[in-house]
């Protein structure tokens, strides 16, 4: 028979569900990915800076964006890693898959990066500063992801 | 600044992987119990309690009701404070603002963190915004990964000059009773450890702690009055917060939110050269690159030159700046209690109690606290 420890645990499995209601733009920027495959940026009313995400207000200027402006689907990329190590992944509740790539990518006519997925076919070939494009999904649901990766442009 | 405050007194448990030994309340409690001794009091001469940590690492939300027997809260004044990576320096500040607004004179601050109870990057990950980051992000070390990247690229920086930040922390937390990770290493170590996120290696970031920090913040009476310790005055505080996507950031790791906080701080001391007029800093470098870039931000150096000053040894022991005596970040890091600690270090230092990590005649210390995305706490200790 095995020992009992002396000191015990009490083990906890939350399932909690979450659905963040998405808002105005990113309906709308949401669903410009599913339907058209374009990616669009706000632009502040005032500094005329152009926001990915799309959001309501410039914190700088704290002004309201007003014009939606369609960017990439080129860009370059400025940072990236190659993650090794896995985890837990909050958003499935399993460990995320390993290794993956993903980086600031900033895209054609947008002044804020996204950070997103890059394609892994050689990890040595990534670079600071490289051309990439945006992949789409061939299923598209209205989310982020409807964006598989960015690859390297040819 | 309002009123005069001090800081009279700080305590700590003793901070490992897991400390599977005690439960939540009774971690709480061995900080508390070590601050009101270091000060020579009881609880009834405390007349609020804050307290603050990482909720979502627990899942644990209600740690100023239910701590309260560790902490000895049971009818007093308190609130809770969390700001993330930065909430332990949240608090100390906020035990600041109770004692400076006139309205207290004795404040007890806790920060702490059992991350063995939960997951630490997986509650990263909830910290990111749902809709955008989350799906991408990896916690402290993907994001600190990319920023490093960036780093190198736009200043040159090597992997060996930021190695060499763990070699100096890691030595530095020989001295330290209450470090987590106690084991020299050497460059190579660092260089040959496991790769976790390109260019983030095991060696580059900072562990996983248990542990939890208090401290006392007091009125100048009772500083005056009743402190067994030298006070440790606060000198300067600034908080900064930047815009929320880590994407919306034109240099990730240079940070925006640190470099202006610094300035004001700096405005509110009187401080015009911090690297010869700051006698030691406890900094929040949750990886090696990040400890370079912050002597940058922090103005020790010029943009980009955070690793030849590294290179110098102007921030070792023996330097003109000792930057984390404690073996900071890289050494110990429970993440509700690090940034606390990092203010409680400082105020050690000032006080004269740092035993074999202490910076000779200390005078005046800083401290930052960090979280994501990229926002500060800072704070400025003096000495009478």
């Amino acid at each position: 028979m095995t020992q009992e420890p002396k000191l015990l645990e009490v083990s906890s499995q939350a399932n909690y569900p979450y659905n963040y209601s998405a808002g105005r733009l990113l309906s709308f920027f949401f669903r410009a990915l599913r339907d058209q495959q374009k990616i669009y940026g706000r632009k502040c009313s005032k500094c005329g800076k152009v926001y990915i995400p799309p959001r309501p207000v410039c914190g700088p200027c704290f002004a309201e964006t007003n014009e939606w402006v369609e960017v990439g689907p080129k860009g370059t990329l400025e940072c990236f890693t190659v993650v090794y190590f896995t985890f837990l992944d909050p958003m499935t509740g399993k460990k995320r898959p390993v290794p993956y790539g993903y980086g600031l990518i900033k895209l054609d006519r947008a002044d804020t990066r996204i950070q997103h997925f890059l394609s892994l076919n050689d990890p040595r070939k990534i670079r600071v500063g490289m051309r990439v494009e945006a992949v789409f999904n061939e299923e598209r649901e209205g989310k982020l992801s409807d964006i598989k990766w960015f690859r390297p442009v040819e | 600044m309002g009123r005069r405050a001090a800081i009279i007194a700080t305590g700590q448990t003793v901070h490992k992987s897991k400390r599977r030994e005690v439960n939540i309340v009774e971690l709480i409690h061995e900080a508390v119990s070590d601050c009101l001794k270091d000060a020579e009091m009881t609880m009834a001469d405390i007349d609020a309690v804050l307290i603050g940590n990482m909720e979502h690492f627990e899942g644990v939300y209600n740690a100023d009701l239910w701590a309260v027997d560790g902490t000895g809260a049971w009818l007093k004044h308190g609130m809770k404070i969390t700001t993330g990576g930065t909430t332990g320096a949240s608090v100390a500040h906020a035990g600041y603002y109770h004692v400076a607004s006139g309205m207290f004179d004795c404040v007890l601050c806790v920060g702490w963190e059992k991350q063995s109870d939960g997951d630490t990057t997986a509650g990263l990950i909830f910290q990111a915004d749902p809709l955008f980051e989350r799906a991408t992000m990896s916690g402290a070390i993907g994001t600190f990964a990319l920023a490093a990247s960036e780093y190198m690229n736009r200043f040159g920086i090597t992997e060996e000059q930021a190695a060499r930040v763990a070699v100096k922390n890691r030595g530095n937390a020989l001295n330290n009773p209450c470090a987590h990770l106690r084991k020299a290493i050497t460059i190579e170590n660092v260089l040959q450890s496991t790769p976790l996120a390109y260019p983030i290696k095991l060696l580059d970031m900072c562990p996983t702690s248990d542990g939890a920090c208090a401290l006392l913040v007091a009125s100048e009476k009772i500083a005056k009055k009743k402190s067994p310790n030298p006070p440790a005055w606060f000198k300067a505080l600034s908080t900064r917060h930047d815009q929320p996507f880590n994407s919306d950031l034109p240099l990730l790791i240079n940070m925006r939110s640190l470099r202006d906080a610094a300035k004001e701080a700096y405005a509110q001391a009187g401080i015009k050269n911090p690297l010869k007029e700051i006698d030691v800093a406890e900094l929040y470098e949750p990886c090696t690159f990040a400890e370079l870039s912050w002597y940058e931000a922090l103005g020790f150096c010029e943009l980009g030159q955070g690793g030849k000053l590294m290179d110098s040894g102007a921030t070792q022991m023996s330097g003109e700046l000792p930057v984390n005596p404690s073996g900071g970040v890289i050494s110990t890091n429970c993440i509700g209690a690090t940034a606390m600690i990092r203010v409680a270090e400082a105020a050690i230092q000032v006080m004269g109690k740092g035993g074999a990590r202490q910076v000779e005649g200390a005078k005046i210390a800083l401290a930052t606290g960090f979280g994501g995305s990229f926002w500060t706490e800072l704070t400025i200790l003096e000495r009478d």
